[in-house]
């Protein structure tokens, strides 16, 4: 009877820790979907989707949010195709190839990286690297889509890279040595056996790092240049969701149609990120089977 | 927060004069001299507590229509609606002006453009002259640097030099006045705004606007066509300590911060 109980206790505890979990991210969901919902009085979702021009505090608003998402879809991307191999390539480094003494090193350094504080990128990018990019390339502005992917670059990189050399790590030691028993050179053994075997742990990496840059604020905020248009090219300044937000939402007045629309982009990250959430629970449910 | 802020409420109602508690909220451009002031004032009558918040005019605005502030910080009127939403929840917003700002634009040191009209001003910030040899300046394109459409800044220049006309969606917009002149000195094609208090001319170069150059003095007679008034609003005529703040905020005590913080007093 007394076993049963303190079998019982613990389970309680942590089906309540997690139930208020479940509780707390269900009401964050139900309250921005309530504050969200009335801007559709004043615009419909097509034109919120669609529409080119944010105007949202003109004395006729619009809140056409297209070059709003479109920054944020754009400057994600172009973080992820620079970052993402560099960051993979160096999870492979750091489990493969890297001697001992020297991984000791890199990879405390690398998980330093991910303390780094975004404010203090968004600095550097301001009178660092845009100055840089104005004086050596004669861009217009060195506040750009450029600029912004390559921190959150940055940013993303000690999450991919450290949970990519988790994964390869975690590669049971007998497929690298029947690899080798079939006569299998290292470099063989590494990119056909072991990279392939720990697939799905990298690929969900990479979202989770893709995550990281999509919700970043303060980096986009201080280097992306923060206008509103449609990037042409890649030295184009962009609006991604999370800095129009950031930047609003404190003189906004509140219940405003402006207030409103602001919580529907929240609304359009937090799907967007549950999207991502949930290809990373499908790829981790398909390598268990 | 809003619990504290109605628990400093009920204790003021319940106080007596000059032993109370007084909750200040609103615009981040009035912080730092109100927040000084405040100090100050609780120095002098250590009876009263006063607690600061910077929120943002629109959130203070509707602190005071919800009740939970005493006096809101306002770097703008108070628009129709809010004043009708007021009206509605029975309150009556008294306003009062407590400081003058100046909003200058501003170029890199090396421009040689020094004046433009306010004509000039508005065809740049929508997007109709790209070029800086259109308004006087080198035949290179003008990189336009705004303030997010809802800061209080940017509305004065909405009403002032735009004059409800769109920005261009091609300007930059940056966060804060800091960044502001940060951008601006490290560009030499940009044009920028920001108010009086940071235009720090070691960095960036202020602009005259149709030949009047932004001072305190052209901005409390109104000859700067940019300058602007900035407010602490009350529900009703204020009485008690909230009454002695505002007095004490708008005499030559409280009146020191704001030319600490740089901002332009009421009087020279």
């Amino acid at each position: 009877m007394d076993a049963m109980r303190g079998d019982r206790l613990p389970r309680t505890l942590v089906a309540g820790v997690a139930f208020t979990g479940i509780i707390v991210v269900g009401a964050i969901l139900v309250f921005l979907v309530k504050e969200s919902l009335p801007v559709l009085r004043d615009a419909s979702l097509m034109e919120m989707l669609t529409g080119p021009y944010w105007y949202p505090s003109q004395e006729e608003p619009k809140f056409g949010m297209l070059p709003l998402w479109v920054g944020s879809l754009a400057v994600t991307g172009l973080s992820a195709l620079m970052s993402l191999p560099f960051s993979v390539g160096l999870g492979i480094f750091l489990s493969e190839v890297c001697p001992r003494g020297l991984r000791e090193i890199i990879k405390p350094a690398v998980e330093v990286m991910g303390f780094l504080p975004s404010v203090v990128l968004g600095f550097i990018g301001m009178v660092v690297i845009a100055p840089h990019l104005q004086e050596r390339f004669g861009v217009l502005t060195g506040l750009n889509m450029l600029n912004a992917s390559f921190l959150l670059g940055i940013l993303m990189l000690p999450t991919v890279a450290s949970l990519t050399e988790d994964s390869l790590s975690s590669v049971p030691k007998e497929v690298r040595d029947g690899s080798y028993a079939l006569g299998a050179t290292r470099l063989e053994t590494t990119f056909r056996v072991v990279v392939p075997y720990a697939a799905r742990g990298i690929g969900s990496a990479c979202i989770l790092g893709v995550m990281r840059a999509l919700g970043e604020t303060m980096v986009v905020l201080m280097a992306a240049g923060g206008a509103a248009i449609i990037p042409e090219s890649l030295v184009d300044p962009v609006r991604p969701l999370t800095s129009a937000i950031a930047a609003e939402m404190g003189e906004t007045p509140v219940g405003s149609s402006h207030y409103h629309a602001l919580f529907f982009m929240g609304l359009m990250l937090l799907v967007a990120t549950m999207g991502l959430n949930l290809a990373v629970m499908a790829l981790e449910r398909r390598r268990r089977v | 927060m809003r619990v504290l802020c109605a628990a400093l409420l009920v204790g003021v109602l319940g106080g007596a004069a000059m032993a109370g508690e007084i909750v200040m909220n609103g615009s981040t451009t009035l912080l730092p001299f109100a927040q000084s002031a405040a100090e100050a004032f609780m120095k002098a009558n250590p009876g009263v507590k006063i607690s600061v918040s910077g929120g943002g005019s629109g959130n203070g605005i509707k602190a005071l229509i919800d009740g939970t502030t005493h006096i809101a910080n306002s770097s703008r009127e108070m628009k129709s609606e809010e004043i009708e939403k007021a009206k509605t929840k029975g309150v009556t917003p008294v306003k009062h002006v407590v400081a003058f700002d100046c909003i200058i634009p501003i170029v890199h040191p090396s421009n040689p453009v020094s004046n433009l009209t306010v004509d000039q001003l508005k065809n740049i910030y929508t997007g109709k002259v790209r070029n800086w040899k259109e308004v006087g300046g080198p035949d290179k394109p003008i990189v336009v640097l705004s303030r997010d459409t809802s800061s209080g800044t940017y509305e004065v220049w909405e009403q002032k030099v735009l004059r409800k006309e769109p920005v261009s969606p091609r300007a930059l917009t940056v966060a804060s006045s800091g960044a502001m002149i940060q951008t601006v000195a490290k560009n030499p094609l940009a044009i920028g705004y920001d108010g009086i208090g940071y235009v720090d001319q070691r960095f960036v170069k202020p602009l005259k606007i149709n030949g009047v150059d932004g001072t305190p003095t052209t901005a409390r007679n109104g000859k700067f066509p940019t300058a602007r008034e900035l407010y602490m609003y009350t529900n009703g005529e204020p009485k008690g300590e909230v009454k002695a703040f505002i007095d004490f905020m708008k005499g030559p005590n409280g009146q020191r911060y704001v030319a600490k913080e740089g901002f332009v007093t009421l009087k020279p």
